[in-house]
């Protein structure tokens, strides 16, 4: 017991100050991405041309958040003329079509429904279903319940029973063989339910879009919330969550 | 003497020069090099024309032998020789329709049709919603009774499902059905660009992604003659040991959770962020996704990383001491997991089980020390063992692999030096009509790409192998005699990849 308590002091307190305090990435993290318009054609063609995902419409001059992973090989091919990422975290959007993006990410907090703030503000449980995702996605949510980002204290937890459940967040391109396991489990979750797409796969298929076996979260659930990344990063989660169901975080943490 | 060709890990191969036997002469050398102690790394199918030729690739001290064989619609299977063709056999059977005859548990392994419009073995309508529709292994009689788990569960945890049987408190048995998380992988790293395949690459299983970047990078670097640096071939090696780090860190935490022992648990929890966060400061990802590429690392990375690197192991090394100290001197910790989920030497050995699971077995198989190549080629690694085969002896190899990566981190670091991002755009060529397979020891064991090129130098098969796809039969045998309530701590110290088997 004592050395419980000696430990316990030896590694101090970790838990960080958000949101009362902004969260600074390092520098190397690619988060949410600056699109310059006017660059010159040529460029943001050698910029689609070099993204893996297919996700840079060239002539719209737009990204595709959904089917982006943030590799950087865009930022790379253009020099950073057309997209460079940032290392703001805020990623996350309630409109699909914001996916499509020009830089300009719309306030999450500002489309947080009345409905879900006064239902969901002050305590929000969560059925985690992982739809065939690379178990990344999966890490970095259960991360949330680490002293670090210690997600109890915001009233948000995962249950084990989806009749406990509040909504669902589910991870993974939904391959064919999970389609049923996750419809049940939506199923079971009383209404009014919420549903969250984490991570590219689950968002757009991600990498594994192209595959007859897979097909995303929106073909089968009505998403409320989208949170890209591959995977998103714990603060990007974090923000989505906080902002969306009680309206109340700042846009960009500036 | 062997009938199959000697080669190593890493090299590009022209098919030619790999041996055809008949399938009878195969299955008795693969059985008789089993028995002289290879290993099996590969058997697969793949098409060349309208012919399905069935490869196999052993691992022996010096180096990899192959050889293959024309496949009939039928042939006598290896399995009741060397079971650790078990598994191997039946993806097989599923991914072409060819039938091991004498197979003694012949199921789908991930549940999906077969890939040559050939006739269904296992009968199964595959426009039915039936994943888990087939029988499973039963123990019939008086107070036997049978539990079933997933494929979701309680927590943020991949899908499966487990099948128990159970008298009383004691589990007699427990099969282990997966391929829910499956999404046709491995077709798909043969149709897609190249830039975009080492996105797949990482994708089959993220907790692995260096892993599994690496072992793609290997096979394109043989297949396009492209070199790496010795000092960037140093930081992908520093790269694969964070990756160690933080899932052993972690796993060693979630054992303590699972045995309800939470201060260690949550100390663990936040120290693995620390470690995904230095590769997050070589790669802008917390799971060092796009770090590794063909030619090299995406990233320029040198001093400033490595003095980070290098100061931060210096601050987690005595915090990390502590909580293990903390877990591992407890005695009611101990209790729980001494002579806890036993695989005997002997049960790894048949089964082909590889990695820390197999070390903590007395089985001395550790990829760096036997193949060592990047980094570990001039800085050797120090390996672990144990002997006792239970969950303390997989949770103390972990305990000892994080001392000693963070020792190789420490003395490979400084030679790793100033490397300029690789200016691979995933535009390369492959050579024609060559195969290469790719060995790593990723931080659950050994991790193997194979790719076959075609006549213009495009891949038609791609072959992955999780070491995940040895050691999920390790965990079944683990269970057997024991109590279910002891099943998640066991299944922790294997913390097998769902989604690296199901591909």
């Amino acid at each position: 017991m004592l050395k419980t308590i000696y430990t316990r002091l030896k590694q101090g307190y970790r838990t960080n100050a958000y949101p009362v305090a902004d969260v600074v990435m390092p520098a190397p993290y690619r988060g949410r991405p600056m699109i310059d318009q006017s660059c010159p054609p040529e460029v943001k063609k050698l910029c689609a041309d070099s993204c893996p995902q297919q996700a840079i419409a060239a002539d719209e001059g737009l990204l595709d958040l959904g089917r982006c992973v943030f590799c950087g090989m865009c930022q790379r091919a253009g020099d950073g003329k057309f997209i460079r990422f940032t290392n703001r975290f805020e990623l996350a959007v309630a409109d699909p079509a914001a996916l499509m993006t020009d830089g300009n990410i719309p306030d999450l907090a500002a489309a947080s429904r009345a409905e879900y703030r006064k239902l969901f503000g002050g305590s929000l449980q969560l059925r985690h279903v992982s739809a065939g995702g690379c178990n990344a996605c999966e890490a970095d949510v259960n991360v949330l319940n680490t002293p670090v980002f210690d997600l109890a204290r915001f009233g948000i937890g995962f249950t084990a029973s989806p009749r406990h459940a509040d909504g669902i967040l589910v991870s993974g391109p939904v391959p064919r063989n999970m389609q049923a396991a996750l419809m049940a489990t939506y199923e079971a979750i009383p209404a009014p339910k919420v549903v969250i797409a984490v991570g590219s796969c689950a968002i757009s298929g991600g990498p594994f879009n192209g595959s007859g076996e897979v097909s995303k979260l929106s073909h089968h659930l009505p998403v409320d919330l989208f949170i890209p990344g591959c995977p998103p990063h714990p603060m990007t989660t974090l923000h989505a969550l906080l902002a969306y169901f009680t309206g109340k975080i700042p846009p960009s943490g500036q | 003497m062997t009938q199959m060709i000697p080669f190593k890990p890493g090299w590009a191969m022209r098919i030619s020069d790999i041996p055809r036997l008949t399938h009878q002469a195969l299955r008795e050398e693969l059985a008789a090099m089993i028995e002289q102690g290879a290993r099996v790394v590969h058997y697969f199918g793949y098409m060349s024309g309208p012919r399905l030729r069935l490869m196999a690739v052993l691992g022996a001290p010096d180096g990899l032998l192959a050889a293959w064989a024309e496949a009939d619609d039928s042939y006598q299977a290896i399995t009741p020789q060397a079971p650790a063709f078990h598994m191997f056999e039946r993806e097989l059977a599923e991914q072409y329709g060819v039938r091991p005859v004498g197979h003694p548990w012949l199921k789908p392994v991930r549940y999906h049709q077969n890939w040559r419009q050939a006739p269904d073995i296992f009968g199964m309508d595959y426009d039915m919603d039936i994943p888990g529709a087939y029988p499973f292994y039963r123990v019939d009689g008086e107070g036997i009774h049978e539990v079933a788990v997933g494929p979701v569960h309680a927590g943020i945890i991949e899908p499966g499902h487990f099948r128990f049987q159970c008298a009383g408190e004691r589990v007699l048995a427990l099969e282990i059905q997966l391929g829910y998380q499956h999404r046709d992988a491995e077709r798909l790293l043969t149709q897609v660009s190249g830039a975009r395949r080492a996105v797949v690459a990482e994708g089959l299983a993220g907790d692995t992604a260096i892993g599994h970047g690496l072992c793609h990078a290997q096979a394109v670097e043989a297949l396009c003659a492209i070199t790496v640096r010795p000092n960037v071939a140093m930081w992908r090696s520093v790269a694969l040991e964070l990756e160690r780090l933080a899932s052993h860190v972690g796993d060693l935490g979630a054992i303590a959770g699972d045995i309800a022992f939470y201060p260690p648990a949550a100390f663990y929890g936040r120290l693995r962020g620390e470690f995904l966060n230095l590769l997050l400061a070589l790669s802008g990802n917390r799971f060092g996704k796009g770090f590794v590429r063909p030619g090299g690392v995406y990233f320029d990375v040198g001093a400033q990383q490595a003095d980070l690197i290098l100061k931060s192991i210096q601050q987690l090394r005595p915090q990390l001491a502590d909580v293990a100290s903390l877990l591992f001197e407890a005695p009611s910790a101990l209790a729980r997991l001494e002579s806890t989920g036993t695989v005997s030497r002997r049960t790894a050995l048949d089964l082909g089980l590889v990695g820390m699971a197999a070390r903590a077995c007395g089985v001395d198989y550790d990829i760096r020390a036997m193949y060592p190549n990047e980094g570990y080629a001039s800085s050797p690694m120090t390996t672990a063992s144990a002997a006792t085969g239970d969950t303390l002896a997989r949770a103390q190899i972990r305990r000892e692999e994080i001392v000693n990566s963070m020792d190789f981190i420490a003395a490979a670091l400084p030679r790793a030096g100033q490397t300029a991002a690789t200016a691979w755009d995933g535009r390369e060529k492959p050579a024609r009509e060559m195969m290469v397979v790719t060995v790593n020891e990723a931080w659950r064991g050994e991790l193997s790409h194979c790719v076959i090129t075609g006549g213009d130098g495009q891949i038609i098969r791609y072959k992955v192998k999780d070491p995940s796809f040895h050691n999920w039969s390790g965990l079944a045998m683990a269970m057997r005699r024991e109590q279910i309530s002891d099943f998640p701590m066991i299944n922790k110290s294997f913390n097998l990849s769902y989604c690296g088997f199901d591909l």
